[in-house]
């Protein structure tokens, strides 16, 4: 079938995967809006199953996560479903655990850069001038540092745990969702509506919070989804390098640094946590592919 | 007459035009260009010209919604150009603006009840207050009072602009600027929204000034009309002097455009040549010689101040030199 139409839909819905910036023609979108936005429910499905394993690791874990057994580095079995580790312990149990771990510090640290980012943004953004450029030259400083090295020197200096790691993740992404949310309240400030409240009155931060913060959420919100998937990631390398949640406190990240020794003959103690990364990971992704695309075309 | 509401003199808005890696202020666009104007109590201004003439511009700036450049603005006998903070916040109930699209100044996220609310809110108005009044001005603008619980998104466009109407007049205004009022709605609802604020004038005892370029809904509403090209008055006269003799040539070219509402009646049209000239650098002398069809020499040598038409007893003001 090469009618040419049916061709351009289907260019028109791939380049929604992908490239959102490009504008859809009106049809488009509402037929998109439509049809089951599948990267938003696949990521929807797998953070919500991530979150309750993490909560219900108690009841669906046969081990405890710390109890030694006799059978170190045993292969997977009916047993110990995804093997043991050096000393013993039951992988499944340490992957699930490690969950709680990496899925709190995500979502706080992302929460924490969320809060105060817009705020800076906001308000560098509304209030312009000599504000704003103080306030963006600040972040630019921060932003100067690689990310993970500036996040392994935080947390070396201030000690390796969780809520130290939260503060360090947390000031680490606040630039990205101050420069979301200034860019965002750059085109607001400007609407009529805006004009309008001023015209009647309202004082500045009532028009912050009441009209520009509103108006600005769908960027930032997407922005947040994606921020958890970097929080993750960060989290992972930095108790690979031993700076995360210290043992024996199971992390992913952590896991795998143990393996290394041990790879070549216990190939699944490096295997499962890293999928377990991959996993969380790619849900966040989705959502936040998935809000971008339901989002976007409508503003 | 006696004290004007508001007094303008000299008003001037410049907009810097910036170029280059610096950004640094190259020229000025001079929007409005040195306005003299007393608006009087209880009167319909129509405030008319072509697009890029300043007129949004100066309507803006009469009720503090931009600052002038220049000049001096008083209210009630009271400077308000130079207010700044809570005090500029205070004076803003007396002088209240409506906005052209009624889709942009609505904010979208929020319910009419609490939109129409909002100035009595920032005015510091209890919340049964509040309502009651909101309610009261829902029955005015001819809107059921149910609107308040909805979303702008879920009204027509005629009723959006009733809400930014009322929005405006709960305050209690004393003047009101319309800009463009009914130009962004469908024809047959604009003479609705014009007669509400007709009978919304009379009721609630409001002066207007009244922005557009639709000269048929101007000389419906307005008591006097004052021309605008390129940032100046060029005549500003009653309703019925300007349609019964308008003396500047730019005048006659806007009026003669206006359809005839009795058929077999024709006046003879004049047509402009050209575009404005920009403003970011204007004719020397008289700003329309280089579309007028009077023009002499003087024109470029000599800019025609505002005045009375020599042996008018009426207030017919024109800049111009042969009118």
């Amino acid at each position: 079938m090469a009618d040419p139409s049916t061709v351009m839909e289907g260019l028109a819905t791939a380049g929604l995967g992908t490239e959102p910036a490009v504008p859809l023609p009106n049809t488009d979108a509402a037929r998109s809006r439509l049809r089951w936005n599948v990267p938003l429910v696949v990521g929807l499905a797998i953070v919500i199953l991530s979150t309750f394993l993490a909560f219900a690791a108690p009841w669906l874990s046969a081990h405890d996560p710390l109890e030694i057994a006799d059978a170190s580095l045993s292969a997977p079995s009916s047993l110990y479903l995804l093997g043991t580790d050096q000393l013993g312990r039951d992988v499944l149990a340490r992957i699930l655990y490690a969950t709680r771990t990496s899925l709190s510090v995500a979502c706080l640290s992302a929460a924490l850069a969320f809060v105060s980012g817009t705020l800076i943004g906001l308000v560098a953004g509304y209030a312009s001038g000599l504000v704003d450029a103080f306030m963006m030259r600040l972040l630019d400083i921060l932003q100067a540092f690689p990310a993970l090295l500036l996040a392994i020197a935080l947390v070396a200096a201030l000690g390796p745990n969780l809520p130290n790691l939260v503060l360090t993740m947390g000031v680490l992404f606040t630039p990205r969702f101050a420069r979301v949310a200034r860019a965002s309240t750059l085109s607001v400030r400007e609407r009529d509506y805006v004009v309008a409240a001023i015209g009647l009155g309202v004082s500045p931060i009532r028009i912050m919070f009441r009209h520009v913060l509103p108006n600005i959420a769908a960027p930032l919100i997407i922005e947040a989804s994606l921020t958890a998937t970097l929080a993750i990631l960060t989290e992972a390398s930095l108790s690979f390098l031993g700076l995360g949640v210290q043992p024996p406190e199971p992390t992913w990240g952590g896991m795998i640094a143990q393996s290394t020794a041990v790879m070549s003959i216990a190939p699944w103690l490096a295997i499962s946590p890293g999928l377990a990364v991959v996993f969380v990971v790619v849900g966040f992704n989705l959502v936040g592919d998935g809000l971008r695309d339901a989002m976007d075309p409508r503003s | 007459m006696n004290e004007p509401l508001l007094r303008a003199r000299d008003v001037r808005k410049y907009f810097p035009v910036r170029s280059g890696f610096l950004q640094r202020t190259v020229a000025h666009a001079r929007a409005v260009d040195g306005i003299d104007l007393d608006i009087r109590p209880g009167e319909t201004l129509g405030l008319v010209g072509e697009s890029g003439s300043g007129k949004s511009t100066l309507g803006r700036i009469l009720v503090g919604l931009m600052t002038p450049s220049a000049g001096e603005l008083s209210f009630e006998g009271r400077e308000i150009a130079g207010l700044g903070g809570s005090d500029l916040r205070r004076s803003r109930r007396q002088l209240q603006f409506i906005f052209q699209d009624p889709n942009g100044s609505l904010d979208p996220r929020m319910r009419v009840g609490e939109i129409i609310g909002e100035g009595l809110h920032a005015q510091g108005a209890e919340r049964d207050v509040r309502n009651k009044l909101v309610n009261e001005m829902l029955d005015k603008v001819g809107l059921r009072r149910e609107a308040a619980q909805r979303y702008p998104h879920e009204l027509s466009g005629g009723q959006r602009q009733r809400i930014g109407i009322a929005r405006a007049l709960v305050l209690q205004p004393k003047l009101v600027v319309a800009d463009e009022p009914v130009s962004a709605l469908d024809v047959s609802i604009q003479s609705q929204v014009l007669n509400l604020l007709v009978e919304l004038k009379r009721e609630l005892n409001l002066t207007y000034v009244f922005v557009s370029h639709n000269l048929a809904a101007v000389n419906y509403v307005s008591d006097r009309i004052a021309v605008m090209y390129l940032g100046k008055f060029v005549e500003l006269a009653s309703t019925e002097q300007l349609r019964r003799a308008p003396l500047h040539p730019y005048t006659r070219a806007l009026f003669s455009a206006v359809p005839e509402p009795i058929p077999g009646r024709r006046r003879q049209s004049v047509v402009l040549k050209g575009e404005p000239p920009n403003p970011i650098d204007p004719p020397s002398g008289c700003r329309f010689r280089t579309r007028c069809p009077l023009a002499r020499d003087v024109c470029a040598e000599r800019e025609p101040g505002l005045t009375p038409r020599p042996g008018d007893a009426n207030d017919h003001l024109v800049a111009c030199h042969f009118a």
